[in-house]
């Protein structure tokens, strides 16, 4: 909070409206965090009713987007802010780009979860899902924590954390390979489960640029599309 | 296509990374300390203003902006108890040195200030005045100066039918045009502004925006202003004075989304100091 010096403007009124964005990207990231734990948690349980109740939360979270986003085009055009304040501004609209992407991979795993619900279930129950969504459960509660706290390390941490979520995901994209060669009737199910590891990866994507966004903000450094070591170098300087 | 994206988008990147220390340098400050009687106004102040670039000076009232601005064409040489310590150097001549002649200087450093200043005289004898103070008789000639100059200021067009109606006739915006053309008549090296646009509305001010724009192409703008977005939209480089001493000096992008002392910070982002 200290970091970005807010609460010292002479204008009250423009602290108060730079203050309401931050709260209410965190308010949206709330509600993506608990979507994307229920579309697990449908998955892993079979349970229809809370794919639905995801399904139609989506909604809620494209309307966050629309209304933040014309929260953020208002202060540009009444405020034209500047150094930190613009920072924060550009970071928010991106922010929550991402935000509005991870909502509709949540509502992609409910509706898949929902399909899969309908089927024969493994004997492991999806375990290697269940793994998988709630490592990106983890990532997204930090990557909001990190937004709270302006934390750039946190911030790198997550990157890091996307790697190994990458690699997790290419051990389940094998393994359902293996499966598909073994038992051919195996196939329409496997290619279910690829898709729904597929948009819990993407998920860390999209928690990974929002730690970019964090550094920018902070720093006002773009560590977008340079390598881990790279974003070490530029926290360091 | 690929090839001339790639280039486009590195052309850009030099042109918002690009670096002071590139570019060729027409006014150097070393060193300056300028007192008025006890008081002193600016301390140690050391910048050197690129050439054919546009230098904004932002900072608080009484920051000594417009005291630094007044000094490149020793303006202040007519304030009583003025006393400089330092020098500073046009293409590496010392301003303040005993032998220059400062009408000459005032010649090559032409200054604009807040209010606009015509001569109660027709909009042709404005801007041909400083050409005559120079013995320019040939009336040809004075024609096409008279014509190129207010061209150069984006007004030929709305007075090329009154040239010889008095220029105390014109809009505010017509009038400030009309000065920087007086200025740029005697075509000098340097351009000084100080809050040229101040007192003008917002379609003047975009004009004279505009104006200097085109004026970076063949000389050196040094434009004092209060309002920091002008700054951000017309200027190449951006310094912020404080306290008579000069905070930071850097590219205006940098400045603007990413200033490197919290001082800087806090003044364009309108926060206590």
């Amino acid at each position: 909070m200290d970091k970005t010096k807010a609460g010292q403007h002479i204008s009250h009124q423009f602290n108060i409206e730079l203050e309401e964005i931050r709260n209410r990207v965190l308010e949206m990231g709330g509600l993506v965090e608990q979507q994307i734990n229920n579309a697990i948690k449908s998955l892993v349980e079979g349970d229809i009713d809370l794919a639905n109740t995801v399904i139609q939360r989506d909604m809620k979270v494209n309307a966050a987007e629309v209304a933040i986003d014309e929260e953020c085009s208002q202060i540009l055009a009444r405020r034209q802010p500047a150094a930190s304040d613009l920072r924060l501004v550009v970071a928010v609209i991106k922010t929550i780009t991402d935000l509005e992407r991870i909502g509709d991979q949540a509502e992609r795993i409910a509706r898949m979860g929902k399909r899969l619900a309908k089927q024969e279930r493994p004997k492991n129950g999806y375990h290697e899902l269940q793994n998988l969504g709630e490592h990106v459960a983890r990532m997204m509660h930090d990557t909001l924590d990190a937004f709270a706290r302006t934390d750039t390390e946190a911030a790198l941490r997550i990157a890091k954390e996307d790697l190994a979520l990458d690699q997790e995901y290419d051990g389940i994209m094998r393994q359902s390979l293996t499966f598909m060669m073994e038992d051919p009737r195996m196939i329409t199910r496997m290619l279910d489960v690829m898709w729904i590891a597929r948009a819990i990866e993407r998920i860390g994507d999209h928690a990974k640029n929002i730690g970019e966004y964090i550094i920018y903000l902070v720093k006002g450094k773009n560590v977008r599309h340079t390598s881990l070591e790279d974003m070490e170098q530029e926290l360091q300087d | 296509m690929q090839t001339t994206l790639m280039q486009s988008s590195n052309t850009k990147t030099t042109e918002t990374a690009r670096k002071l220390s590139d570019e060729k340098e027409c006014l150097k400050v070393n060193n300056l300390n300028l007192h008025y009687g006890d008081k002193q106004a600016l301390f140690d102040i050391n910048l050197s203003i690129p050439e054919k670039r546009v230098s904004a000076f932002i900072g608080p009232s009484g920051c000594g902006k417009s005291t630094l601005l007044r000094c490149f064409n020793r303006m202040n040489d007519l304030v009583d108890n003025c006393h400089i310590e330092g020098t500073i150097e046009i293409n590496g001549e010392n301003i303040f040195a005993k032998g220059i002649n400062v009408a000459n200087l005032r010649q090559k450093i032409g200054m604009v200030f807040q209010k606009p200043n015509p001569f109660p005289k027709s909009v042709y004898e404005n801007v041909a005045y400083g050409l005559r103070l120079q013995g320019e008789r040939n009336r040809r000639k004075m024609d096409e100066a008279v014509e190129k100059s207010l061209k150069g200021a984006a007004l030929w067009d709305e007075v090329k039918d009154r040239l010889h109606d008095s220029a105390l006739g014109l809009s505010g915006g017509q009038q400030q045009r009309l000065v920087i053309a007086r200025a740029i008549a005697i075509e000098p090296e340097v351009l000084l502004l100080d809050e040229p646009a101040s007192a003008l509305d917002p379609i003047s001010t975009l004009k004279i925006e505009e104006l200097i724009h085109e004026l970076k192409q063949n000389y050196t703008i040094v434009i004092v202003t209060h309002n920091m977005q002008q700054a951000a939209r017309v200027s190449d480089y951006t310094a912020f004075l404080y306290m008579g001493k000069l905070i930071e000096f850097d590219n205006t992008n940098q400045i603007f989304t990413n200033p490197s002392t919290k001082q800087t910070e806090d003044y364009i982002t309108g926060r206590y100091g």
